[in-house]
């Protein structure tokens, strides 16, 4: 295989250690004077969009931001609980920006791209020191100094937290700072305003056109250059761990005008999430990984016990992570943890009324810590978790199943984080480039603020600079005139419709479908039949849906069609990305592509790259394109954790 | 295994658009089980609705964990309704029996006007924010974050206050109509710290006074503290006070220097 020429990561020239201070030595600089001639589109406002908001204002630029929500703070960004990485090495047990960079691209089961993930890891250390500056107050020591604590798929003590919402913390903290901007004028804040389609004049980005929620009026937005940071697309599974809002349309559409989507097929599928209970379920909760720390898993070693679980002996116990995995035990990787679980449970040893779980067990740590040490560490997720499921987990074990979490795939970019669309640009878990075919626990946040305080605002300069003086595009453009028509066309036309079906039975229904076949074990047989039915399904979609009421005020069932169409797009293109992966990595387990003892084997002659999926009309006939992956400091290995 | 709940009565408030009349609508549902949210609840009488060709009830609803403070209701006259700590969107109908009635209404508030049945527009809050609810730190000037030394109860006291998740169950329990708690959760996260000395005081007249703009004023009736999903201490309104009077002359006494 070869990259396609359009594909170039434009990753800078040098050792991997001096990539990114080479790249700022040479990028194009816009004096501060001529910064406010340039207008930027921000879509989205959790960490990745708040933050590249705020800077870029901060510069000088003018900056448009946009958000579906109310408020920019009730991005999803705000519902992270564990904690976020950074190569600080506080603790002084052996962290570097090195070990960082390499437990990333080996987490990621070497499906990254190495510049952009030694970028992360060199930036980490700025992130902290940045939130701790803006105020967000990360769990201390009683000296006053910062603490951390472990994660999966590290070795070392690395990861700053702020109780059990790290994530709301420094989305609040980077939120702040974008507040502080609209107040000054610096950011025009657009909310309950959501992204319907992206405009492209002559090859580039040239704004957006958007659908204002309260009053469904489509309008347009120009700017100099467009960033998407809306989020992943978890939610294509129906039921996962993401917000009911999360959505794939801002990329979505961005793909249908060019951007290439790059793998898909990888997704997360978190280990630690409460067990669905019934099937009116409209979301699961994900309970944060650091309880891994203290808590052990476990399941019957009998199939189907029936005794209670405090007649349940140790020796008639399965610590199956701390047999299989022995070095990292409990903490071993989300993908390994996910898949071992799912054995578990399809082995006939699954735990509570449904036997969907498995039992992740506090009691060592309370006999050793005792409760209030524990209390302090994870108490407000036991209570979550208490009011979730109704048990007391200081009394009894609570019970866990994978769900989805997290995409890794997403628009393809390049180093400077550009879709193949010039003047587009993609962050945080809108874009593919960092975690590969698998993310590290605590690394979400890291990539997301690192896109928006540290990368984006260089690499957009490098951009605008040679447009000094070209003002923005005009509005009245027909290619902006053609997106609002199509977009009238489309919000109308689900309305015409008047079919039997809502939008949110498509939704559960296909969503089972591609969580069944492309979920956390795939087979080419089974994509193949997920893909033979999904085509009639997206057909019932466009004849049988019902969405009531009209478009002309608030009108929740006709956004979540939107929504739900663009998904069902965006399924067929993953079970086709899944089925063209032949090979196992990271979150995409073929079962066709094993080791012996059940691990994924992956094929670097064949599939050392990324796919990009270029848009031809419809998703099922979309052409997949190439970037290979050099490793140039990184040995490819088989991942082990044993 | 999950039981049912039946013969629920729900009387919610609806009202087409922002200067629409709204009343009271009743609907009967069945079938609930008991591990099913409050939510999900409304979602399965939305399904009903959409297939009866009604229109659905309209509410704000995101995460569905009790973070991101989207979620707003009055249940039975209480916001997020009766169990203590904890969002709408983590109470369970486990908490409620079959044959029950259940008042659904949204914030009552002149500073949050309904946009439709049960959603209202809390734009007043960020308003607030913007007027001083930070620290002014740009991006890339900062030191290293080991540099300052917090004790841990004091960052413990500003992560207290900092859990604020900005859902208005505070406005909406008071009889004022007061944002106080809201106002003194994020002035006392700043103000605690040591990163926040330098702006403490013009933050707090900044954003007292914002808050006066658009919202009544506290007698403190303690309403809004037994309503926080967050348990959120009133003591944090006394600091504001504390602040915002010493604000008043210090900021005085700091512009006469500055003429």
């Amino acid at each position: 295989m070869t990259t396609d020429s359009r594909l170039n990561s434009k990753a800078p020239q040098g050792a991997i250690e001096d990539k990114w201070n080479n790249y700022k030595a040479d990028v194009k600089l816009v004096n501060p004077n001529n910064k406010r001639k340039f207008k930027v589109i921000v879509v989205g406002t959790g960490l990745a969009g708040a933050s590249a908001a705020a800077t870029l204002a901060e510069l000088g630029y003018q900056v448009d931001a946009f958000t579906f929500h109310d408020s920019p703070r009730r991005a999803h960004s705000i519902a992270a609980q564990g904690g976020i990485n950074a190569a600080k090495n506080y603790r002084g047990d052996g962290d570097s920006v090195h070990r960082l960079f390499y437990d990333t691209v080996k987490g990621g089961d070497f499906r990254s791209r190495e510049s952009n993930v030694h970028r992360l890891a060199e930036v980490s250390v700025n992130i902290i020191d940045q939130m701790v500056a803006q105020g967000v107050p990360f769990a201390r020591e009683y000296g006053g100094l910062l603490d951390n604590r472990s994660f999966g798929g590290a070795q070392v003590s690395r990861t700053f937290y702020a109780r059990g919402q790290t994530g709301q913390q420094l989305l609040l903290g980077a939120y702040q700072q974008l507040a502080r901007q609209i107040g000054l004028g610096g950011v025009r804040l657009f909310n309950r305003t959501e992204l319907v389609d992206v405009v492209v004049i002559d090859g580039r980005a040239s704004g957006i056109v958007v659908r204002d929620l309260m009053t469904g009026e489509i309008s347009s937005h120009s700017a100099h250059a467009v960033v998407l940071a809306t989020g992943g697309y978890g939610n294509v599974f129906f039921l996962s761990t993401n917000a009911m809002a999360c959505n794939v349309t801002a990329t979505w559409r961005a793909h249908r005008k060019g951007a290439f989507f790059a793998n898909p097929c990888y997704t997360q599928i978190h280990p630690t999430c409460i067990p669905q209970s019934d099937e009116s379920q409209s979301k699961l909760t994900l309970m944060s990984e650091s309880l891994r720390n203290d808590g052990r898993v476990w399941v019957p070693k009998k199939q189907n016990e029936t005794r209670p679980i405090d007649q349940i002996p140790e020796e008639d116990r399965d610590y199956y992570l701390e047999r299989l995995y022995p070095s990292f035990g409990n903490l071993a990787p989300r993908d390994i943890s996910s898949r071992a679980a799912k054995r578990a449970v399809d082995d006939g040893r699954g735990v509570g009324p449904l036997k969907n779980g498995v039992y992740l067990d506090f009691s060592d740590s309370i006999n050793r810590l005792g409760k209030d040490v524990v209390a302090e560490r994870y108490g407000n997720l036991f209570e979550m978790y208490e009011r979730i499921a109704g048990e007391n987990p200081y009394e009894v074990p609570m019970r866990i199943y994978p769900a989805s979490h997290y995409t890794m795939g997403g628009l393809w970019v390049d180093y400077e984080l550009m879709t193949t669309i010039p003047g587009l640009y993609a962050a945080g878990e809108a874009n593919f480039s960092d975690h590969g075919a698998n993310r590290l626990g605590a690394s979400a946040l890291m990539q997301g603020l690192a896109d928006g305080y540290f990368v984006l605002p260089y690499t957009i300069g490098n951009y605008l600079a040679p447009m000094l003086n070209q003002g923005t595009p005009d509005t009245n453009h027909p290619e902006f005139k053609k997106a609002e028509e199509d977009a009238r066309n489309r919000f109308q036309g689900y309305l015409n419709i008047k079919g039997s079906r809502s939008p949110d039975w498509f939704h559960r229904k296909f969503g089972k479908i591609i969580w069944d076949y492309c979920g956390m074990e795939r087979t080419a047989e089974g994509l193949q039949k997920a893909l033979s039915d999904l085509e009639p399904l997206y057909e019932e979609f466009k004849t049988d849906l019902r969405v009531t009421g009209d478009g002309e005020s608030m009108n929740q069932t006709l956004e979540k069609a939107g929504r739900v169409d663009d998904f069902i797009q965006l399924g067929m293109l993953m079970c086709r990305d899944a089925l063209e992966r032949n090979e196992s990595c990271g979150g995409h387990f073929r079962a066709e592509y094993q080791t012996d003892d059940g691990e994924a084997q992956r094929d670097d002659d064949n599939f050392c790259h990324v796919a990009a999926w270029e848009w031809t009309g419809d998703p099922m006939k979309a052409i997949r394109n190439v970037e290979d992956l050099n490793y140039e400091t990184v040995h490819l290995a088989t991942r082990s954790y044993k | 295994m999950s039981n049912h709940l039946n013969d629920i009565t729900l009387k919610i408030w609806r009202q087409a658009g922002p200067n629409e009349r709204g009343r009271f609508e009743t609907y009967l549902i069945d079938q609930i089980s008991d591990e099913a949210s409050f939510l999900e609840m409304l979602d399965i009488l939305n399904e009903r609705l959409i297939t009866e060709g009604r229109e659905p009830v309209t509410f704000d609803h995101d995460c569905r964990e009790g973070i991101c403070g989207t979620c707003s209701l009055m249940i039975n006259g209480q916001a997020h309704g009766p169990q203590k700590s904890t969002a709408t969107c983590q109470l369970h109908m486990r908490k409620f029996q079959s044959g029950d009635q259940i008042v659904i209404e949204p914030w009552r508030a002149s500073a949050f006007p309904i946009i439709k049945d049960l959603m209202v527009n809390r734009s007043a809050f960020d308003r607030i924010i913007e007027a001083g609810g930070f620290i002014t730190a740009p991006t890339g000037g900062a030191p290293d974050a080991n540099l300052i030394p917090i004790p841990k109860p004091v960052s413990d006291a500003a992560m207290d206050s900092a859990e604020c998740i900005g859902c208005g169950a505070c406005v909406a329990a008071c009889p004022n109509g007061a944002a106080n708690l809201f106002t003194a959760a994020k002035i006392s996260h700043l103000n605690l710290l040591p990163q926040g000395q330098a702006e403490r005081y013009s933050r707090v007249e900044a954003m007292v006074e914002t808050m006066d703009d658009y919202f009544g004023s506290c007698t403190n009736h303690g309403e809004c503290e037994a309503a926080c999903p967050k348990s959120i201490s009133i003591d944090v309104i006394a600091l504001m006070n504390k602040d915002y009077r010493k604000a008043k002359f210090k900021n005085r006494k700091t512009s006469a220097r500055a003429d």
